[in-house]
C-alpha cells in the first residue's frame, strides 16, 4: 500500500501533503472558510452535517493534490469519468454522535417535538463515505468503522484488507471523528495498492 | 473462503436459530402494532421484545438491552462450538447502525459504571461485549446503516482469508427506540400495516428488534458440508444519500462482483433486502432483472420480522441456510401480487429446492449496497 496524498484537519490546523495551510478562523467556521476559500459551486455542502463537512472538505482537499478532477456542470464528476475501482473505507469512534445529540433535541421534548428527516438521515456515519462516492461519482466500496479509539494499526489492517476486493486499486481512507463543531479530527490519506 | 461454525438468532419469536428458523416455516411472526408506547405521538407497527423477554435477556449485569441481547446471542452461539473467544487469534465484529443511541433521551435510565457520553459511542459497546468474553483484541463495529450486516460478515471474510485471525465472532443488533422510529416516521418510510415486499399494496416498512450471531473460522479441503461465504462485496450508487439508485447501479455491481463466478443455476433463492418500501423493492426489482436472475426464486423475509437494521445481514442469512439446510425456499409473508416494474420471481409461499446455494442483498442509506453469495459446501 503506498500513500500518495495526506490531509489532516483539526479545529485550529490544516496540514495537506505535511504543508500548513493558512486559515484565519477555526473549528466549524474553518471548515466553511476552506469550502468557499478552496472548492465552492456545491451547495449541498451547507446542508451538510458536522461529520459530513469535515469528510467532504478533507476528501477535496487530498483529491486536488492528484489533480484532474472532472468536476460537471452539476458540481458531481461526469459520468463518463466514473469509476469503482476507488475504495472510501472511514473510521472514527464517535460514529455519527454530533448529529445523534442534534436530532435527539428535536424529539426530546414532547411539547417541542420535530423529528426532521434532514436533521436523521446524518445520524448514520455512514452517510459521509456516500457524500464522498456522490461528489465524485465512484460506484465501488464504501464501508464505515468504529473502534474504541484510534488506533493506527488496526485502521491499516482494515484498508490493507479491503484491498482484497478484486476491484479496488486505490481508496481515499482514514480516520474521520467529529465530537462537535470544536472538536474535530480528519487524518486522510490517499493511496493506492 | 471461510465457514459458518455456529450460529444464533435472538428475536421476539424465539431465542435459538432453530427456534426461530421453526416459527417462520409456520409462517408466525411478532409484527404488531402499537399506540401510545415510549412517548411516540403515532402508531406504528413493530416486531418488539416483551418486558418477559428483556427480563430474560437483562442477566449479563450492569450491561445496556443492546449489549445484553447481544451478549446473549453470542453466547448461544458459542454454546455450539469449541472456539476458544479468549484467544488472541479470535476477533469481534459488531454490527450495528445506532448501537445504545436510546440512552440519548432524558428519560432513559443511567448505567452505574458508565457514562451516557461513553455507552453511547459504539465502539465502547462493542468493547464491553468483547470484554465481557474475555477476548483481548480490539473489537471493529461496521456501521454501514442497513448494510451493516452484510458489510461484517465481509470484513471477518477478509480477516480470515488474510491469516490475521483463525476465527470471527460477528454479531448484530439494534433496539428500536423513539430516537430510530420517530426518525423513520419523519421519512414517511414505515407501514401502518404489516409490511408487503415487492406487493403492489406495499406502503412502507415494519422495524423490528433482534440479535444474531455467526461464528466463521476458514474452510478447509475437508469441508463438504458447512455454509461457505464464497465472495461479495460492497458497492456504491453514487447517486443520493436516502434514495436507491433507478438503475439500481450499486446493487447491480454488488451482484456482479459476487456471482462472477457463480452460477444463477446453482441458487436456490435471491434473499432480497426486500425492506417493503416503494423504492427499496423496486430498486432491487432493477438491480435483480439486471443481473439476469428474473427467474431465480427472490423472497424477503421483512414481514416475519421487520427491518432488524444492525442484525438483518446475519438474521436473515442464518434463516435462508436454516430453510436450505431443510430444502425449502421461505415464502415471502405478506407478498401477493408483483408490484415492481421487473417482472422477477417473488415467492409467496414456501416451496421445496433442492440446491445449494443463495444470494444475500442489502442495500441502505448513503447509497450503500451488498451482496454475498453462500453456498453449502463450498464451491464445486
Amino acid at each position: 500500500m503506498r500513500t500518495l496524498h495526506h490531509v489532516v484537519i483539526t479545529p485550529h490546523r490544516v496540514v495537506v501533503d505535511e504543508e500548513q495551510m493558512t486559515v484565519t478562523s477555526s473549528g466549524k467556521m474553518m471548515l466553511k472558510e476552506i469550502y468557499q476559500s478552496n472548492i465552492g459551486n456545491y451547495p449541498k455542502f451547507y446542508k451538510m452535517d458536522m461529520l459530513c463537512k469535515l469528510g467532504f472538505v478533507a476528501s477535496e482537499l487530498l483529491l486536488q493534490k492528484e489533480g484532474n478532477r472532472n468536476i460537471g456542470a452539476k458540481g458531481v464528476v461526469d459520468e463518463e469519468n466514473q469509476r469503482d475501482d476507488r475504495a472510501v473505507i472511514l473510521l472514527n469512534s464517535s460514529s455519527s454522535i454530533c448529529d445523534d445529540r442534534a436530532y435527539q433535541a428535536t424529539i426530546d421534548n414532547l411539547d417541542d417535538y420535530f423529528p426532521s428527516p434532514m436533521v436523521f438521515v446524518y445520524t448514520l456515519a455512514n452517510i459521509v463515505t456516500g457524500e464522498i462516492a456522490l461528489r465524485n461519482r465512484y460506484y465501488g466500496e464504501t464501508n464505515f468503522y468504529v473502534l474504541p479509539q484510534k488506533d493506527e494499526k488496526v485502521m491499516t489492517q482494515i484498508v490493507e484488507d479491503s484491498f482484497q476486493d478484486e476491484h479496488t486499486t486505490s481508496a481515499i481512507c482514514g480516520w474521520l471523528n467529529c465530537d462537535d463543531e470544536d472538536h474535530f479530527e480528519a487524518d486522510l490519506y490517499l493511496v493506492e495498492k | 473462503m471461510i465457514k459458518v461454525i455456529a450460529d444464533n438468532i435472538t428475536s421476539p419469536l424465539g431465542m435459538t436459530s432453530s427456534e426461530n428458523y421453526l416459527k417462520v416455516k409456520d409462517g408466525l411472526s411478532c409484527l404488531q402494532s402499537y399506540e401510545g408506547v415510549m412517548d411516540i405521538p403515532t402508531p406504528f407497527t413493530a416486531s418488539l421484545f416483551t418486558e418477559e423477554q428483556w427480563d430474560a435477556l437483562m442477566q449479563y449485569g450492569d450491561y445496556t438491552r443492546f449489549e445484553s441481547c447481544l451478549i446473549h446471542s453470542i453466547r448461544e452461539a458459542l454454546e455450539g462450538s469449541d472456539v476458544d473467544v479468549s484467544s488472541p487469534r479470535v476477533i469481534f465484529i459488531i454490527s450495528t447502525t445506532k448501537g445504545n443511541v436510546e440512552l440519548l433521551d432524558s428519560r432513559s435510565h443511567r448505567l452505574k459504571n458508565r457514562t451516557t457520553d461513553e455507552a453511547v459511542r459504539l465502539g465502547n459497546a462493542a468493547l464491553m461485549i468483547a470484554r465481557y468474553f474475555g477476548n483481548p483484541n480490539i473489537p471493529v463495529t461496521v456501521s454501514n446503516a442497513c448494510i451493516s450486516g452484510l458489510a461484517a460478515q465481509l470484513t471477518a471474510k477478509r480477516m480470515l482469508e488474510s491469516g490475521r485471525y483463525d476465527y470471527a465472532i460477528v454479531a448484530g443488533a439494534d433496539i428500536q427506540s423513539r430516537f430510530i422510529i420517530s426518525g423513520f416516521q419523519s421519512f414517511k418510510a414505515l407501514s401502518p400495516k404489516v409490511c408487503r415486499p415487492f406487493d403492489i399494496e406495499r406502503c412502507g416498512l415494519n422495524l423490528g428488534e433482534a440479535a444474531a450471531c455467526m461464528v466463521f473460522g476458514r474452510m478447509t479441503e475437508q469441508d463438504t458440508d458447512d455454509w461457505v461465504a464464497v465472495r461479495g462485496a460492497v458497492r456504491n450508487d453514487a447517486n443520493h444519500i436516502s434514495s436507491p439508485s433507478r438503475t439500481a447501479e450499486g446493487a447491480y455491481r454488488a451482484i456482479a462482483y459476487a456471482m462472477a463466478d457463480g452460477d444463477a443455476e446453482q441458487l436456490a433463492v435471491v434473499n432480497a433486502h426486500g425492506t417493503s418500501t416503494l423504492y427499496n423493492d423496486e430498486m432491487e426489482s432493477v438491480a435483480i432483472a439486471r443481473s439476469g436472475l428474473e427467474h431465480t426464486p427472490v423472497n424477503s423475509l421483512k414481514g416475519y420480522y421487520g427491518h432488524t437494521m444492525g442484525a438483518a445481514g446475519l438474521l436473515e442469512t442464518i434463516l435462508t441456510m436454516k430453510s436450505i439446510d431443510d430444502h425449502i425456499i421461505l415464502g415471502t409473508r405478506g407478498f401477493q401480487e408483483l408490484g415492481v416494474s421487473r417482472s422477477i420471481r417473488v415467492i409467496g409461499e414456501h416451496i421445496p429446492t433442492d440446491k445449494r446455494g443463495f444470494l444475500k442483498l442489502l442495500s441502505g442509506f448513503g447509497g450503500s449496497n451488498a451482496a454475498m453469495l453462500y453456498q453449502k459446501g463450498g464451491r464445486r
